[in-house]
C-alpha cells in the first residue's frame, strides 16, 4: 500500500496516539462509573476511543486520496523561539525583567532571516524600557527588575 | 419601548469617561493588530488578558471587544494596500481593494471599507440589542439535556466552517474537549491527567493555550516565509468616494450588513463567513460582475459591511447563551470568567448595566474608528513599514510577560512553548487550531452538563432526544454533518476555501 497523502498519514497517527493516550491513562487511574453517575474517567474514556476512532478513519483517508506532501519543518525559527520563551521564563527571577527581556529579544531574533547587532540592540533597549515602566511600575506585576545579586 | 430604555443605561454606561478610554484603547490597539500582517485577535486578545485583571469587569469587556472590531477595520487597510489580510476576515477585500489601490484609488476604497464598516456597525448593534433579550428568556429555560445539545450544535457547526477536512476538524475538537478535563474534575475531586505536575491541578489556562497555538505558531510559521511586500503608501489622496461610487456601493453595504448580521448570529459563524458569503453574493447580483476581480468597489464594500456586522452579531450567541460561536469569543468568555461572571442568560438579568453597556459600546466604538481611522490613515500606512525583523521579538516579550504574569510561575510559558510545537505540526498537518481553542473552553461545561442530564434522566440517553427544544438542536447538527458529508457539496466547500486562500 502506498501513502497517497503524508498529512493525513501523520495527522491520523497524532490522533490516534492523544486517543489512545487518553483512553488508557484514564482506565488505568480513574473511574468510570457508570451512564448515571458517571465517574472522573467516564467522558475522558468516551471522548479519547471517539479521538483514536476519527484517527483510524484519518489514517485510511491518507491511502484512499490524494493530498500534498507535509511542507517543510523550519526549525531554526521554531527552535530559537521556543529557547527565546523558555531562557525568558526560568531566568526571570533569577535575573531580573532587564536582563531575561534582553535574552529573549536576541534568541528570538537569531530566529529570523537577518540578523542586526545594531538594531536588535536598540529595539532591545527600547522593549526594555517600555516594560519596566509599563509591567512593573505602571502594572505593578511581582518581577524583579535587576538579578538577585545586584539587590 | 424597553430597548431604548435599556440602550440609555447601556449609553450612560459606556459614556462614561473611564470606560470611552478603555473603548479607544481598545479599538486602538485593535486597528493596530488589524493593520499590522501577522498579529492575529486572537493571540492579542490573548496577550492583554493579564492586564485586564485590574480593571472592573465592564471596563475590560469594552476594551476587548473594542479590540476584536477594531481589527476588522485595521484588517482592511492592510488587504487594500498591501494585498495581504491583516486579518483573515479581510482576505476578500484583498481581491478588489488592492486592485483598486493599483489603478490609483486607494483613498476611496479605504473609505468605503470604513463607511461600509460603519453603517453595518450600527446596524448590527441595534440587531444585538433587539434579539438578544428574546434569545436569553429562552435561554433561561434550558437544562442540561438542552445546553449539553446546543454544544454539540456550535461545535458541529464550528467544525463544518472549518477549513479542510472534516474529520480533521472533528478530531481537534476532540482533542480541545479533552485537554480541556485536565485538572481537579468538579464532581469527583479527582486530579485528572495532572502527572504529579501540581500547576496542571486548576487545568491548563486557556490563555496558555491560545496564546502557544495561536501567537507562537503564528510568528514561527510568518518567519519562513520571505517575500517582499509592494506598498502603496504615496497614491492615497482623494479619500472619498465620487458620486458615482456612492450610487454604487450602498446596495451593497445593505446587503452586506443584513447577510453578515445573520452570519454572525449562528454559532461558528463570525466575521470570517460573513465577509466571505457577502462577496459572493455580490458577485452573483451584481451588475457589475465583470468587473469583480478588477477594482471594483462593490467587492470591498460588501465583504468589509458584512465582516463586521458578523463580528458583532457574534456576541449575541455569546452574551444570550454563554457558547462562544469562535475563537475569539471563547476568550471573551475566559475574560468573563476571570472576572468572576459566569457566561450565560442570566448575566442580562442580574448585570443589566454590563449588558447593555457593552452593546452601546460597540457603537461608540464604531463611531471612534470611523473618526479616528481616516485622518489617521497616513499613520497606519507608516506601521506597515514596520520590519516584520523588529515586531515579532517584542510581540514574543508582550506575550512571555503576559503569560508568566498569570500565575507568576515559568510553567505557563513553558507550557505555552509547548502548545507553540503543537499548534505549529497541526498547521502543517492542517489541522485547524481554532476548532480545538473552542472544544478546549467548552470541555468542562459539557461534561458538567452532560454528567447532569444523565444523573436527571436515570441514565437514559433518549432525553436528548426526547426534550423538543434539545431534539431540535441534536436534529440540526445531524443535518449539518451530513449536508457537508455529501460529495457534491464537499467539493463545492473545497471550492469556495480554495477560492479564499
Amino acid at each position: 500500500m502506498k501513502i497517497k497523502s503524508q498529512k493525513d498519514f501523520w495527522a491520523g497517527l497524532m490522533f490516534i496516539a492523544f486517543g489512545m493516550f487518553f483512553v488508557v491513562w484514564a482506565q488505568m487511574n480513574y473511574q468510570m462509573g457508570s451512564a448515571v453517575r458517571m465517574g472522573p474517567g467516564y467522558f475522558p474514556s468516551v471522548l479519547g476511543g471517539l479521538l483514536a476512532l476519527l484517527g483510524v478513519l484519518v489514517l485510511i483517508d491518507a491511502f484512499v486520496e490524494e493530498g500534498p506532501e507535509v511542507p517543510t519543518f523550519h526549525f531554526r525559527p521554531l527552535l530559537f523561539i521556543m529557547a527565546s520563551c523558555l531562557a525568558f521564563a526560568y531566568l526571570l527571577k533569577p535575573l531580573g525583567l532587564v536582563l531575561a527581556s534582553a535574552l529573549l529579544i536576541f534568541i528570538g531574533a537569531f530566529g529570523g532571516h537577518e540578523f542586526k547587532w545594531k538594531e536588535v540592540t536598540i529595539l532591545t533597549v527600547v522593549l526594555v524600557i517600555f516594560s519596566v515602566l509599563v509591567f512593573v511600575k505602571g502594572l505593578t506585576l511581582p518581577f524583579p527588575i535587576w538579578p538577585e545579586f545586584m539587590e | 419601548m424597553e430597548v431604548f430604555s435599556n440602550l440609555l443605561l447601556g449609553f450612560q454606561v459606556a459614556l462614561s469617561p473611564f470606560n470611552v478610554l478603555m473603548c479607544l484603547i481598545g479599538v486602538l490597539l485593535g486597528t493596530l493588530i488589524g493593520v499590522l500582517p501577522g498579529v492575529g485577535p486572537v493571540a492579542t486578545i490573548a496577550m492583554l488578558l493579564p492586564i485586564t485583571f485590574n480593571l472592573s469587569p465592564i471596563a475590560a469587556l469594552i476594551m476587548l471587544a473594542g479590540i476584536y472590531y477594531g481589527a476588522q477595520y485595521g484588517g482592511s487597510t492592510t488587504a487594500i494596500l498591501v494585498n495581504l489580510p491583516g486579518e483573515s476576515s479581510s482576505v476578500v477585500t484583498c481581491l478588489d481593494g488592492y486592485q483598486m489601490a493599483r489603478q490609483g484609488r486607494a483613498g476611496p476604497a479605504l473609505a468605503t471599507a470604513a463607511l461600509a464598516s460603519f453603517f453595518a456597525g450600527c446596524v448590527s448593534t441595534l440587531v444585538v440589542a433587539l434579539f438578544a433579550p428574546p434569545l436569553a428568556e429562552v435561554a433561561l429555560k434550558f437544562g442540561p439535556a438542552e445546553y449539553f445539545s446546543l454544544m454539540v450544535l456550535g461545535l458541529v457547526a464550528a467544525v463544518v466552517l472549518a477549513h479542510g477536512s472534516l474529520l480533521k476538524a472533528i478530531a481537534m475538537v476532540i482533542l480541545g474537549l479533552l485537554l480541556g478535563l485536565v485538572g481537579t474534575d468538579v464532581n469527583s475531586g479527582v486530579l485528572r491527567f495532572a502527572f504529579g505536575i501540581s500547576e496542571l491541578a486548576d487545568g491548563i489556562g486557556f490563555v496558555t493555550v491560545a496564546m502557544g497555538m495561536f501567537g507562537i505558531a503564528e510568528i514561527v510559521g510568518n518567519l519562513e516565509q520571505t517575500g517582499a511586500r509592494e506598498v502603496f503608501t504615496k497614491k492615497v489622496e482623494h479619500l472619498w468616494p465620487t458620486k458615482e461610487d456612492w450610487k454604487r456601493l450602498w446596495a451593497p453595504t445593505l446587503r452586506g450588513t443584513f447577510l453578515g448580521s445573520a452570519l454572525g448570529i449562528l454559532p461558528g459563524g463570525g466575521a470570517l463567513l460573513a465577509s466571505f458569503g457577502a462577496y459572493t453574493l455580490e458577485k452573483k447580483v451584481s451588475r457589475y460582475s465583470h468587473e469583480f476581480g478588477k477594482g471594483a468597489i462593490e467587492g470591498v464594500a460588501a465583504p468589509e459591511s458584512a465582516n463586521n456586522a458578523g463580528a458583532q452579531t457574534s456576541f449575541i450567541p455569546l452574551l444570550t447563551l454563554g457558547i462562544p460561536s469562535n475563537a475569539v469569543m471563547a476568550l471573551m468568555i475566559g475574560a468573563m470568567m476571570i472576572q468572576g461572571i459566569a457566561p450565560g442568560p442570566q448575566v442580562m438579568n442580574e448585570r443589566p448595566q454590563l449588558f447593555w453597556g457593552m452593546i452601546a459600546s460597540m457603537w461608540v466604538g464604531n463611531l471612534m474608528l470611523v473618526i479616528l481611522n481616516l485622518p489617521l490613515i497616513g499613520m497606519w500606512i507608516k506601521l506597515l513599514t514596520v520590519p516584520y525583523r523588529l515586531l515579532y521579538p517584542s510581540i514574543l516579550l508582550f506575550m512571555a510577560i503576559g503569560v508568566f504574569s498569570l500565575s507568576n510561575n515559568p510553567f505557563d510559558v513553558f507550557l505555552m512553548s509547548i502548545f507553540g510545537l503543537l499548534g505549529y505540526v497541526c498547521v502543517k498537518l492542517e489541522c485547524e487550531p481554532a476548532p480545538m481553542i473552542l472544544g478546549f473552553i467548552l470541555g468542562p461545561l459539557m461534561e458538567e452538563n452532560l454528567r447532569r442530564a444523565m444523573l436527571l434522566s436515570r441514565g437514559d440517553p433518549m432525553t436528548f432526544i426526547q426534550k423538543p427544544i434539545s431534539a431540535g438542536f441534536i436534529i440540526a447538527a445531524v443535518i449539518l454533518l451530513v449536508i457537508i458529508a455529501l460529495p457534491a457539496l464537499r467539493r463545492k466547500r473545497s471550492e469556495v476555501f480554495v477560492e479564499e486562500t
